[in-house]
C-alpha cells in the first residue's frame, strides 16, 4: 500500500474541494427533491480516479488506504454532498481483494478500478433478521457449477446503479452447522445477467438514498464467482464491516464540518436585537461543543483508519469511531438547525437536507445501540446485553 | 517540445494578511500557486499533449514551495526545479528572480517559457519580461490564447479588454491571463504519478551566482495595509441639490475635480 505525505492528503482535500464545487449544494437539492440518482457526479468521480482508491496500483486503482478514504468522503459531504450515492464503489471490492482468488481479482478489479464494472450493491440484511445476521434466511443451493439464489433481502442501496451484488446468502441450514456463523456463503452476484430472475423494488425514504427490496427467484450464480471458501461467508463480511464504519464515520464526520461551518457563518452573519445572534451563548455554545465532539470523533477515525491501513484489528477503534463521529454530526446537526432558526426548514437553506441525511448514520450500516453493546461485551467484558 | 514553466506561491487568496513592524505575518498562512501561474501550468500541459515534449515547472522560492511544485506534477507536469535561496538571501525582487532565471536557463534550450501574468502579491509583472531581455528571446504579456504550428505562434493579448494578435516564433516567453484556459485540479491518479516525478533542488551557488551578482535592486520602504473603508454618505434633498453637493465634495474634500 503507497502511504500519502501530509502534503499528499491536503492535495487530496484540495483537489476533492474543487471537484465538489462543480456540484453546489442546487445540485444536490435538486437531486434530492426529484429522488434522483446523483449519476453525472458519481460518473465524474469515477472518472478522476477517486473511487479506486483503494483498489492496489497493479489492479488499476490508486493503492493507498482507509484513511485517504476517508479524508475523499469527508470533504464530499462537507460540500454539503452525499458521498452515499458512491462510497460502496470504494470499499465493497475489499471482499475480492482480501478473500477472492486472483481469477476473482483480474476479472473484477481493473474494471471496478475504471468504473466499467459497479459493484456498490451488498446484500445482507433480509426483513426478519435485521441486525441478526447469521439468521438470514436467503439460501444458495449448489447444483453442478452453479448455484441457485433463492430469498429476500431489504435495505440494499443502489442495487438499481449497480452491475454487481455482493451477496450473503446460506449454503447450509443453521441447524446443520457447529456455530451459526458458519454456513453463510459470500458471492459475486452479476445483477445484469440475472435481471430476468431479481426484481428490484425501490423504498421510499426519508433521503434520497436509492435503496431497495431485492428478491431472488431461481437466481444463478456460477460457482466460480463464490468468493473464499463456502461457509465462511461471515468472517469475510466482517472485515468489510470495518472498512465500512470508518468510511461513514468519516462521511460522518464531513456532515459534522458542514453543520459547523454554515452555522459558524450564519450565527456571525445575522443581526437581530442589533448584534451577530453568534453573541448568544445559547447559539454560540452548542456550536464549541459540537465542534469539540467532531474534532476528538476525527482522532478515533484517524486511530482506526491507522489500525486497518497497518492490518492490525480496529474492530473496536472502528465501531466507536462511527459512533461517536455520528453522535458528535447530531449534536452538530441540532446546533445548526438551532442557529439558522425557522429559516433552517426552508429547503433553500440546504440545513434540512443535511439534517436528515445525517440523522441515517446513527441506525446505519449498523445502529449505534449495537456498537454500545459491542463495546460493553466485547471491549470491556461485560454480559451480552441482548 | 521543452516547455518551462515559470511558477511562484503566493498567499491563499482567503486568507487575512496581517502587517506587524513593516513585514506582512506569514505564520501558518496557507499558500497557494499563484492563479495567473496556474494558467501557465494549464496551457503548459496542452501544449507538451498536442506537440509533444516535457514540461518542467521551475520555481524561486524556499523549501515550503516544494508543495505548490507537486502540486503542479499532480496536475500533470513531467519534472519540477526548487532553487532554493532561503539561505542565501534576505531580500529579493524581480531583478533578483529573473537574474536566477537566467542563469538556470543558460544551457538549456527552452522552446517555450510560460509564466502568470502577474503575482497575486506584489503584482510587478517583470520577472517573465525580464527573463525574455536577458536570454534575448521574445515575450508576450497577458495572453489569452496560444496556437503554435511548427515555428509560427500565433498570439491573442489581452489589451485592457481588447484583443490585439501577435505573430511570433519560438523560442518564446509568454505570460497567461484569465481566460486563456480553465487550470484543471489534480485527479487522483495524477497524485499518485506525481509522487515518483522528480524535483531537483539547487541552491545559487550551483548556479554560479553569488548573493551580489542577485542583490536587489529594489528597497521596500514601508508596507501597510489600506486605510479601513469608512461609511459611506448619503447626500440628501432633491437631484439639483444632490449634484451641487456631490460636485462640491468632489472639488473641495476629495480634491478629485
Amino acid at each position: 500500500m503507497a502511504i500519502s505525505t501530509a502534503e499528499e492528503v491536503d492535495l487530496i482535500r484540495q483537489s476533492v474541494r474543487s471537484l465538489c464545487e462543480k456540484f453546489p449544494e442546487f445540485y444536490w437539492r435538486e437531486t434530492d427533491e426529484k429522488k434522483q440518482y446523483p449519476e453525472e457526479f458519481i460518473q465524474t468521480l469515477t472518472d478522476e480516479g477517486w473511487l479506486s482508491v483503494l483498489i492496489p496500483e497493479e489492479y488499476g486503482g490508486a493503492g493507498l488506504g482507509m484513511y485517504e478514504a476517508g479524508v475523499i468522503l469527508e470533504e464530499i459531504n462537507r460540500s454539503g454532498g452525499n458521498a452515499g450515492a458512491g462510497h460502496a464503489q470504494m470499499y465493497t471490492m475489499g471482499a475480492i481483494l482480501r478473500h477472492g482468488n486472483e481469477d476473482q481479482k483480474q476479472r473484477y478489479l481493473p474494471k471496478i478500478a475504471s468504473g466499467e464494472l459497479r459493484l456498490q450493491a451488498f446484500g445482507i440484511t433480509e426483513p426478519t433478521a435485521g441486525s441478526d445476521t447469521t439468521s438470514i434466511e436467503t439460501t444458495a443451493e449448489k447444483r453442478g457449477d452453479k448455484y441457485i439464489v433463492n430469498g429476500q433481502k431489504i435495505w440494499i442501496s443502489r442495487t438499481e446503479h449497480s452491475d454487481l451484488m455482493l451477496l450473503l446468502a446460506r449454503t447450509t441450514p443453521k441447524e446443520q452447522v457447529k456455530k451459526k456463523t458458519d454456513g453463510l456463503s459470500l458471492f459475486i452476484l452479476d445483477m445484469k445477467d440475472q435481471k430476468a430472475n431479481i426484481t428490484i423494488r425501490p423504498i421510499d425514504t426519508m433521503i434520497n438514498h436509492a435503496t431497495t427490496e431485492v428478491f431472488f427467484e431461481n437466481t444463478e450464480i456460477p460457482a466460480e464467482n463464490l468468493i473464499g471458501e463456502e461457509g465462511k461467508g461471515f468472517k469475510q463480511v466482517l472485515s468489510g464491516m470495518n472498512a465500512e464504519r470508518i468510511l461513514i464515520a468519516s462521511e460522518s464526520i464531513g456532515d459534522g464540518k458542514y453543520f459547523i461551518d454554515k452555522a459558524v457563518e450564519y450565527a456571525n452573519e445575522r443581526v437581530v436585537f442589533n448584534r451577530p445572534i453568534g453573541k448568544n451563548q445559547g447559539v454560540q455554545f452548542p456550536i464549541s461543543e459540537a465542534y469539540m465532539d467532531i474534532e476528538a470523533a476525527a482522532l478515533m477515525r484517524d486511530k482506526a483508519a491507522n489500525l486497518f491501513d497497518t492490518g492490525e484489528n480496529c474492530g473496536p477503534e472502528a465501531n466507536m469511531s462511527k459512533y461517536l463521529s455520528t453522535e458528535a454530526t447530531w449534536k452538530a446537526a441540532n446546533a445548526a438547525m438551532t442557529t439558522f432558526g425557522g429559516y433552517g426548514f426552508a429547503t433553500e437553506y440546504n440545513i434540512e437536507r443535511k439534517f436528515r441525511e445525517a440523522r441515517l448514520f446513527i441506525v446505519a450500516p449498523v445502529t449505534n445501540n449495537l456498537v454500545t453493546s459491542y463495546v460493553g461485551q466485547h471491549v470491556l467484558g461485560l454480559p451480552r446485553s441482548f | 517540445m521543452n516547455i518551462y514553466v515559470l511558477l511562484k506561491k503566493t498567499f491563499d487568496t482567503e486568507e487575512k494578511i496581517n502587517v506587524s513592524n513593516g513585514e506582512i505575518e506569514d505564520d501558518g498562512a496557507e499558500f497557494i500557486i499563484n492563479p495567473y501561474d496556474e494558467y501557465a501550468v494549464e496551457e503548459a500541459i496542452n501544449q507538451r499533449d498536442a506537440h509533444g515534449g516535457e514540461v518542467t515547472v521551475v520555481t524561486v522560492g524556499d523549501e515550503d514551495s516544494e508543495k505548490q511544485l507537486r502540486t503542479a506534477l499532480a496536475m500533470g507536469a513531467d519534472k519540477a526545479v526548487l532553487i532554493n535561496t532561503e539561505d542565501d538571501l534576505e531580500e529579493g525582487d524581480a531583478f533578483t528572480t529573473a537574474k536566477i532565471l537566467e542563469a538556470y536557463f543558460e544551457d538549456k534550450e527552452a522552446d517555450l517559457i510560460l509564466g502568470g501574468n502577474v503575482a497575486i502579491d506584489e503584482a510587478s509583472g517583470q520577472v517573465g519580461p525580464r527573463l525574455a531581455e536577458y536570454l534575448g528571446i521574445p515575450y508576450v504579456t497577458t495572453i489569452t490564447d496560444l496556437k503554435i504550428e511548427g515555428e509560427n505562434v500565433t498570439i491573442e493579448k489581452d489589451v485592457e479588454g481588447d484583443v490585439e494578435i501577435v505573430e511570433t516564433s519560438l523560442p518564446l516567453l509568454v505570460t497567461c491571463q484569465q481566460g486563456l484556459n480553465e487550470p484543471r485540479y489534480p485527479s487522483l491518479p495524477g497524485i499518485m504519478k506525481a509522487k515518483k516525478k522528480p524535483l531537483e533542488e539547487l541552491e545559487i551557488d550551483d548556479l554560479d551566482l553569488d548573493e551580489d551578482d542577485v542583490a536587489a535592486k529594489t528597497k521596500t520602504i514601508d508596507i501597510f495595509l489600506p486605510p479601513e473603508k469608512e461609511a459611506g454618505r448619503v447626500l440628501e434633498g432633491d437631484a439639483s441639490e444632490q449634484v451641487q453637493e456631490l460636485v462640491s465634495i468632489l472639488k473641495n474634500d476629495e480634491k478629485v475635480l
